[in-house]
């Protein structure tokens, strides 16, 4: 893979040699919903070179030992495509290539694989996002193990001098039940891996599954609970420093001088004081002992633009950014059209408009960031840290070193948490500091963000606005729908060059795509760049846009007299998987009400909403009451179908999540900027969910038999409308931007 | 040197008097069990049993120990209240990125080794470290499940 920066342009264009075929059409056409990554190819690499290399790289998901190591013990290594990091791919792998190749899930070991064209299984990419693993490998998983299995049985047949025909598996064996002969496959995987694989070898029938479809315990949670399992942060090469580092209060400004460099130098096990781009650090032989002396530097920084919303000004503030959007003119460009919007408009009874925000957001993963770089003898360099793309930061990593990408090994540890905080976010990672360190201390470094750089450094979900117009018959049936939305997405950000097209569907998934047979829609989308390092997060435009979507229909629902649940329902009437959606989940809450209602502790109301995320489509019902003017959310019921399920139990826990995740975005998060600085710098300031918050989560899995759609993401875009129209029911107060907390919501 | 006794053993550290105990077990003795989250006593990723008592190793210094018995999660299983929470939150599936889970797994420690058969007002005032992932529903379960 190589990386190619765009002349002028700060956004990173990948390429790949080794998917050089790969149509952006199939790629684009593929993807379900919302994260949609394509490659493009510089063209001037598009020649004969890049044909010469594409014939000897290998079909990706294809080449059995570049995934499976059988050992001796009948234990078997798989080098996943994808990074573990809370949603259990690790054993959704063991277990589709498990069930082919006739070995329980629980004998596997699964690491993250290094870098290199086997592991493009993603659409011919490899990333670990936008809930593609899973649904987007599964069946190159499933024909592996197929294929291993079949290497297997040909190398036993040559062993036994027996037909293949007469040969069966059982659970890690080979067997030639004629002569009651069986053949550990540990004792044959030295032959069977020498063999070339076969192409089509026949997958088991879906029916006879033992592992697929079951809920299969997860092979990471006892090393989870005895403090076993190893994270990025937790790692040490010999001999190497640590590093902290201090960032420059404002992104863009650099430090000028450092005015007691010398006592910094002479503090306890101080190596080196260094400048980094926006930063300084320190290099100890402790981290504590760094970050006491990066802390004590006197630092004088150069000065932000006095003002404007090009750059984190002096003056920047999350307030001016969202008057901003508010006031960014523009008619925009048309993200989805359907029948004729403006006449609706012209014939209404009724018209109803609203304004919707959302803050910046950030991950807040618990492990903070960390990063450890290694120059080697041999000229390589290797680097261990959290990351959703391997190649990608495989080529950013030489970029930074001056080297070419094949001297860069990248090692990719099990994640504390994610949620989108580990794609290559321009300065919100630590590995170029890890390797400019090295490279300037001629050690191992490792750089690890204090909570407070990573809260100052995190790339967020970007801020956003939407203004919803709706037309209404005599009936109160909504006849039309407008909706215009102000702001930046992070595809556009990130994988701009790969869209040409003026909207970004980041920006606006969640707005555009719902289920409902509302005949004439017009959505736009006008562009108005953040100053601020944008990401991706967990559900990334639908952890908004569903938010301000179906908000907005329970408006309509009201100012047309009618119940928001019998609405949707009428709005799905011809969608039988909606439709069924629905009415599982007000079958899970024990019947649809919406309240007020009593109950125990005081009144309650409930709301309801419906997301289509990531090829997955979820009906949410939340339960509130409001206690000392604060919401307080009691139970949430989720339907969830994914159309098929690899683990049962893995699912749910992962709505469950999820729905954790939306609820906290709902209630308290919201990253402020004021006076051009971020407001919070550790948990007390950027509060997250705490457990006396958590409501109780009931999820049903619907399989509808649909293709196969998203899991670690979809659960939680459902959850802040339903809680907000449940709030609406209860006080009558509509609430048009997150979080709740801003809100003094009056009593019941 | 100062002296720390951590999971029976006695340690002599070169580390400033001020060191907080979380990283002289993660950096000083590799002990890497605990997590660092947030430094500043919200999170509760670095608890550690101190004499007993479910502390939140980031605010120790190494100087205030004296000849207090510290126990890491990587002793947790020579405990028997520890080993049952241990299976009870495999039981339970508790984790899942599990970066949080070493300090959930001292504190539910603590809490059953004090209170055997905790209320669930005794589980909410106890367990109260964060986790980003929302595990919280599961983590009260497997406490209940430990206490059983
Ligand atoms: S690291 Fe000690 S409480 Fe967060
Ligand atoms: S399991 Fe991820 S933070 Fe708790």
């Amino acid at each position: 893979m190589t990386l190619r920066v765009a002349p002028g342009s700060a956004i990173p264009v990948l390429a790949s040699d080794g998917v050089a075929n790969l149509s952006r059409r199939r790629f684009l056409g593929t993807a379900a919903g919302a994260l949609v990554v394509g490659i493009a190819l510089p063209a001037r690499r598009a020649g004969a070179e890049s044909a010469a290399l594409r014939s000897a790289a290998p079909k990706p998901g294809t080449r059995v030992p570049a995934f499976l190591e059988i050992r001796p013990d009948g234990s078997v290594r798989l080098l996943s495509p994808f990074v573990e990091g809370g949603q259990g791919i690790a054993t959704g792998m063991a277990q589709i290539v498990g069930e082919e190749l006739d070995v329980d899930p629980a004998r596997f070991v699964v690491e993250c694989a290094p870098p290199g064209p086997d592991y493009a299984v993603v659409n011919g990419l490899r990333m670990t996002g936008g809930s593609f693993s899973t649904r987007s490998s599964y069946a190159l998983m499933r024909q592996l193990g197929a294929t291993a299995r079949d290497m297997l049985i040909r190398a036993a047949a040559a062993r036994l001098g027996v037909r293949e025909s007469d040969l069966t598996t059982r659970d890690g064996s080979v067997v030639h039940a004629a002569s009651a002969r069986s053949l550990p496959y540990g004792d044959l995987a030295a032959e069977a891996l020498a063999l070339a694989p076969r192409e089509g070898v026949a997958l088991r029938d879906p029916k006879d599954f033992r592992y697929i479809r079951h809920a299969v315990p997860r092979l990471d949670v006892r090393d989870k609970a005895t403090g076993r399992a190893v994270y990025a942060i937790d790692q040490t090469v010999e001999g190497m420093l640590y590093a902290a580092v201090r960032h420059a209060p404002q992104p863009g400004t650099e430090p000028e001088g450092i005015d007691n460099e010398p006592e910094a130098r002479a503090m306890p096990g101080v190596q080196g004081v260094h400048r980094l781009p926006g930063a300084v650090a320190v290099t100890a032989d402790s981290w504590w002992r760094a970050r006491k002396a990066v802390e004590a530097l006197a630092v004088r920084w150069t000065r932000p633009a006095p003002t404007g919303l090009d750059t984190l000004a002096a003056d920047f503030s999350s307030e001016a950014m969202r008057a901003a959007l508010t006031e960014t003119p523009g008619e925009g460009h048309e993200a989805e059209a359907a029948g004729d919007a403006a006449a609706a408009f012209a014939r209404a009874a009724t018209v109803i408009e609203a304004e919707y925000h959302a803050p910046y957001l950030a991950h807040a993963q618990l492990e903070p960031p960390s990063a450890i770089a290694r120059f080697n003898p041999d000229g390589t360099l290797d680097v261990w840290t959290p990351n959703q793309m391997p190649e990608l930061f495989q080529s950013l990593s030489a970029e930074v070193a001056g080297l070419s990408p094949d001297k860069v090994r990248i090692h990719s540890p099990m994640l504390g948490g994610f949620f989108g905080r580990h794609f290559a976010y321009g300065p919100a990672n630590p590995y170029p500091q890890a390797i400019r360190l090295a490279k300037a201390t001629g050690r191992p470094v490792k750089v690890l963000w204090s909570r407070e750089e990573e809260f100052l450094n995190d790339a967020l979900r970007p801020l956003s606005h939407s203004r919803f117009r709706a037309a209404l018959d005599a009936a109160g049936q909504p006849i039309a729908v407008t909706v215009r939305t102000v702001g930046e997405g992070p595809i556009g950000r990130w994988f701009g060059a790969l869209f040409d097209g003026p909207v970004d569907p980041s920006a606006v998934e969640g707005i555009v795509g719902k289920p409902y047979a509302i005949p004439n829609r017009r959505m736009t989308f006008v562009k108005r760049a953040h100053p601020v390092t944008i990401a991706f997060w967990r559900s990334v435009g639908h952890s908004m846009n569903d938010y301000f979507s179906e908000s907005f229909l329970d408006e309509i629902a009201l100012a047309g007299g009618q119940d928001p649940f019998a609405l949707r329902m009428a709005l799905v009437k011809d969608s039988p998987r909606h439709r069924r959606l629905l009415e599982e989940v007000a079958d899970l809450s024990g019947g649809w009400r919406r309240g007020p209602y009593a109950a125990e502790g005081g009144t309650r109301a409930r709301g309801v909403a419906m997301a289509s995320p990531f090829g997955s489509e979820t009906a949410t019902i939340a339960e509130v009451s409001i206690e000392g003017g604060e919401a307080r959310v009691h139970n949430l019921w989720i339907a969830f179908d994914p159309g098929s399920v690899v683990n049962p139990a893995i699912v749910t826990a992962q709505v469950e999540s999820a729905a954790a995740l939306g609820l906290s975005a709902t209630l308290v998060e919201q990253m402020v900027y004021r006076d051009g600085l971020r407001q919070a710098q550790n948990f007390d300031g950027y509060p997250i969910l705490r457990r006396e918050h958590m409501p109780a989560v009931h999820v049903r899995i619907v399989e509808s038999g649909a293709p196969m759609g998203g899991v670690g993401e979809p659960g939680l875009p459902g959850v802040p409308p339903a809680v907000a129209n449940a709030v609406a029911a209860l006080t009558g107060q509509r609430i048009r931007s997150l979080p709740l907390a801003n809100a003094k919501l009056s009593g019941a | 040197m100062i002296q720390v006794t951590i999971n029976g053993r006695t340690h002599a550290v070169d580390v400033e008097p001020d060191t907080p105990l979380l990283w002289v077990l993660r950096d000083t003795l590799g002990l890497t069990g605990t997590k660092y989250g947030c430094g500043v006593a919200q999170c509760g990723a670095c608890t550690v049993l101190i004499d007993g008592e479910a502390t939140r190793s980031c605010q120790v210094p190494v100087e205030s120990l004296g000849a207090a018995r510290i126990t890491t999660i990587e002793a947790i299983e020579q405990d028997p209240v520890g080993r049952k929470v241990v299976e009870a939150w495999v039981g339970q599936q508790v984790p899942q990125c599990g970066y949080c889970q070493s300090g959930q797994v001292m504190a539910a420690t603590a809490l059953l080794t004090q209170t055997p058969k905790p209320t669930d007002a005794d589980i909410a005032a106890a367990m109260t470290n964060l986790c980003r992932c929302g595990t919280y529903n599961r983590i009260a379960e497997a406490v209940r499940h430990a206490a059983a």
